[in-house]
């Protein structure tokens, strides 16, 4: 079942930018598109762990600051030739506020 | 006997409820409360009487005789100050009057933004025909300013409009762009551009700190200290549902008054309308819904059942000439994708938002004669699918609509100039190519066009694809990246030509593919626009790569490295005892000596940077920009201050150089050095620019290179002085700056434009040289400075360097 959670303000994230909501199994990078959409994915590259919410935030990807992987921020896969996947979190936006899903928090902490 | 059913209120809302009502033959006994003097009008239009377009007569929607007619009882107006629900009945200046019904329809009122002076004479809202009449005195007086605040649908309508009442007008908007609720960056900036071309001035990111003047309103002044002089000021950052009497009364009011789908209140016996109501979480400040509200409150009156289902709204801008539409969605949702279309030539800017291949989202700019075609969709949520390769050209659709880069050149007129360097024009070139220059060398050869700076190679070899067709064999230069087919010396050549200032402005101007570009093309733009516009471009955090961003260099493991700079390769006991100090205290696992002589602070973690930057400050330390495209290191050797051989000041000139170069961006790195005798211990034949000293004076040489490549530096001159030597240098590095295709050194992009155009640009032409170095200083006016202590503050501490959250004893539950 979700459990929605107010983590801020969406103006709290600079448009095609990205900040980190810290969680005891490690950090969530939650991102705001252009166009103002949020997207909440596991801050860590499937390629070598680069920190994705460091990234350039483009459309509705990000490119990892390290060697350029490209993730989709809709589906945490890889794109183009590279092959890969990051976790996704439910996360949506509601009179400006950002809710994130805790549930698969609370979820991989009883895993 | 019939039921009393008093309305509060007789704006559009509770007057659509009213003609509902009245055809369903209800029969009630009905009194109606307006706070203005007069009945229903069309509020819409307020914006067409103040332009002088329209007359309050001919937006009157009900006039004395409808009401009459009807039997309502009009108390126009009278201001309703209480609503009695114990005893039913409502207070007025007139007595009480009781109901058995009662509906609130008391709309909204114009938010004035909490300044000082906001209530000064002069400062009016846009809501009713008695601001219209406000403005319109105003703009009776000569040479009238006005400054609205607000750069939404409202404040440019009132801001077109007063403008063509022959006022001077300003428009002061929070946000980057215009209409930023409806319109996205790129039709934001179209807009703008249509507003200042008529002379309307636009300025975003504009934080007003107070009103000024003392009986009446002089000015507004803003955050960053500017003065705009007024003689009116339109207030138009929004509307607050009108909610006192319902909050007085204790009904439920959250941002409005709130009801169910059926447009009850918490009262069963009252009901609200329009503007003033909250219906599940949302306010609605567009007459669509407060239309469909009117029709579900005269079915609840008449005792059927109805449920106000919330409808897509579009809109429209109000202003004569200027094609806007917008309608639906465009954020908060997962899965949607944008078909985007751009013509720049004639400022066309379509974008469709699609959810499950169907329409959810439109903004059209400059061409809206589609819109109800792409709304029709949109309410319908049709199935769009089949026609989805060719849906954004719309229903009337044929054939091939791309546009094409080689049609662009072919159209251009013969006189067109080509080559600014050399003077060349189009018909220069097409004939010599017509007599047999049939590649780029041979066009060189016979024109000299693209033989200087090269940045109209691209267009020469256009021109020689599309005078030879099939025979010419494709030009070897690509594109920036898949967002464009744009090459960067075609990017910089439009964006000075055509003084293109935001990413938005130059994505809209080339057609870009994408809506936001790539990782690959933000960044180049950035580059092209701060060199090209130091003063006027701001500079997109988000378009920096993240060494940029962070003002550090991001290390494998997602720590950073921290180079304090040592100006010219000098540091002090105090310097090194302030770094030691940091190594220590935020356990930093290794210091390194780099080759550009400083000290390398690495893995540190990235909470901790702003910390270990306001330590280092404290001890007069400043960035050493080791992650910067821009100047990384002067090099030097000691010179005359110790060396038994140096013949200058090595040193000295050094720093010099440095303190004037640092904090400048650049297409890529810029790494410097300055020996003191020709034994060049400071290694500066392979430097971007080298300084070697010798007895008579300076030898500068540039254009080295020691990493993928190793290239000796070229000579550019021999210099008597010192000052002659920094000029040297400045305005080579101007001109690099100004020419450079971003992510190129020095050394290949000289190897393009060739060492003797340098040459004859910063060392024969001494004007020239002169020039490059004034505009230089320029950008330096601007860049010049440290960003360690710009990060260092509180604020960015809060909004860039801190977790947005901490969930990590959430998740421990």
């Amino acid at each position: 079942m979700s459990r929605w959670i107010d983590i801020a303000a969406l103006d709290d994230i600079p448009a095609r930018g990205a900040r980190v909501v810290k969680t005891a199994q490690g950090c969530i990078a939650v991102f705001r598109t252009h166009d103002d959409r949020v997207f909440a994915l596991d801050d860590a590259c499937p390629h070598k762990n680069g920190t994705l919410s460091e990234g350039i935030v483009h459309g509705a990807a990000v490119t990892c600051p390290l060697h350029n992987w490209v993730i989709n921020l809709e589906t945490g896969m890889a794109e183009g030739p590279d092959e890969g996947q990051v976790a996704t979190y439910q996360i949506r936006v509601e009179n400006g506020r950002i809710l994130l899903d805790a549930s698969r928090l609370s979820a991989r902490s009883a895993a | 006997m019939a039921e009393k059913l008093v309305i509060i209120g007789a704006g559009m809302a509770s007057g659509r409820m009213l003609e509902e009502l009245l055809e369903r033959g209800a029969d009630y006994d009905i009194t109606l409360f307006g706070a203005e003097p007069r009945g229903n009008y069309n509020r819409i239009m307020l914006s067409p009487v103040l332009a002088g377009e329209k007359t309050y007569e001919e937006i009157v929607t009900h006039d004395a005789d409808w009401y009459r007619d009807n039997n309502i009882t009009c108390r126009f107006g009278e201001t309703v100050v209480k609503i009695d629900r114990k005893a039913k009945q409502v207070v007025s200046a007139g007595g009480v009057t009781p109901y058995d019904k009662l509906v609130v329809a008391t709309g909204s009122a114009s938010f004035f933004i909490p300044v000082t002076g906001n209530d000064l004479p002069g400062v009016v809202g846009f809501r009713d025909l008695d601001d219209v009449e406000a403005m319109t005195a105003a703009a009776r007086k000569p040479d009238g300013k006005a400054v609205i605040i607000g750069g939404g649908l409202l404040g440019l309508e009132a801001a077109a409009a007063l403008k063509l009442q022959g006022m001077d007008v300003t428009v002061l908007h929070l946000m980057d762009h215009l209409m930023e609720r409806q319109l996205d960056p790129a039709a934001g900036y179209l807009l703008q551009k249509e507003l200042e071309s008529r002379g309307i001035n636009v300025i975003c990111n504009a934080h007003t700190k107070a009103i000024l003047g003392h009986d009446h309103v002089d000015a507004v002044l803003l955050e960053d200290g500017t003065i705009h002089p007024a003689d009116l000021v339109v207030m138009a950052a929004g509307i607050r549902p009108e909610t006192r009497l319902a909050v007085d009364s204790g009904l439920h009011v959250e941002r409005g008054i709130v009801v169910d789908d059926s447009m009850h209140t918490s009262d069963p016996h009252i009901f609200a309308l329009g503007e003033c109501v909250e219906h599940d979480s949302v306010v609605y400040g567009l007459v669509a819904p407060l239309f469909d509200m009117a029709k579900v409150l005269a079915r609840t009156l008449t005792g059927e059942t109805a449920a106000f289902i919330p409808p897509a709204v579009a809109t429209r801008l109000k202003v004569t000439g200027v094609e806007l539409f917008s309608a639906g969605e465009f954020d908060e949702d997962d899965g949607r994708e944008d078909i985007v279309f751009r013509d720049p030539a004639r400022g066309i800017y379509k974008r469709l938002v699609l959810e499950d291949n169907r329409i959810v989202g439109i903004v059209m700019y400059g061409d809206t004669a589609d819109a109800t075609w792409f709304f029709g969709k949109l309410t319908m949520a049709e199935d769009i699918g089949p026609i989805r390769e060719t849906l954004i050209f719309g229903p009337a659709y044929q054939g091939d609509g791309l546009a094409d880069p080689l049609a662009a050149v072919a159209a251009m007129p013969a006189e067109a100039e080509i080559c600014g360097c050399n003077g060349v024009c189009k018909g220069t070139i097409v004939e010599a190519i017509a007599d047999g220059a049939d590649d780029l060398g041979k066009v060189r050869a016979a024109t000299k066009a693209s033989a200087s700076c090269g940045n109209c190679t691209g267009l020469v070899e256009q021109l020689l694809a599309s005078t030879l067709g099939d025979d010419f064999e494709a030009p070897t230069e690509q594109p920036v990246c898949g967002c464009t087919d744009l090459t960067h010396d075609d990017l910089r050549r439009i964006i000075k030509a055509r003084a293109l200032k935001s990413i938005p402005a130059v994505m809209q101007e080339a057609g870009w593919k994408t809506s936001c570009g790539c990782h690959v093309c933000r960044p180049a733009l950035n580059y092209y626009l701060i060199a090209e516009w130091p003063l006027e471009y701001r500079d997109d955090q988000q378009s920096r790569f993240v060494n940029e961003r962070n003002h550090a260099n991001i290390q494998k493991d997602g720590t950073y490295s921290v180079v304090p700079r040592m100006w010219g390769g000098i540091t002090t006991p105090q310097e090194l005892r302030a770094i030691a100090d940091a190594a220590e205290k935020y356990n930093v696992p290794t210091v390194h000596v780099t080759g550009g002589q400083r000290i390398d602070l690495l893995g540190v973690k990235r909470e901790d940077l702003p910390d270990i930057w306001a330590d280092l400050n404290a001890a007069g330390l400043v960035s050493g920009h080791a992650y910067s495209k821009g100047l990384r290191t002067v090099k030097t050797c000691v010179g005359t201050d110790h060396c038994r051989f140096g013949t200058q000041d090595s040193t000295g000139l050094g720093i010099k150089l440095e303190k004037i170069l640092w904090g400048s961006w650049t297409p890529h790195k810029v790494k410097l050095a300055v020996s003191g005798c020709p034994r060049n211990c400071a290694e500066a034949t392979c430097k971007d620019v080298g300084v070697i000293c010798v007895d008579s004076g300076y030898e500068v040489s540039a254009a080295g290179a020691a990493g993928m490549e190793l290239k000796e530096t070229e000579p550019l001159a021999k210099v008597a002085t010192e000052q002659e030597a920094i000029d040297l240098t400045v305005a080579f590095i101007q001109l690099y700056r100004e020419n450079a295709r971003y992510l190129d050194r020095p050394y290949k992009w000289v190897a393009r434009v060739g060492m003797d155009w340098v040459r004859a640009q910063v060392v024969e032409d001494t004007d020239n040289r002169a020039a490059l170095c004034a505009r230089f200083e320029v950008s330096q006016s601007v860049y010049r400075k440290d960003p360690w202590a710009e990060q260092a503050t509180d604020e960015h501490k809060q909004n860039k360097w801190s977790p947005l959250a901490d969930l990590t004893l959430e998740a421990a539950e």
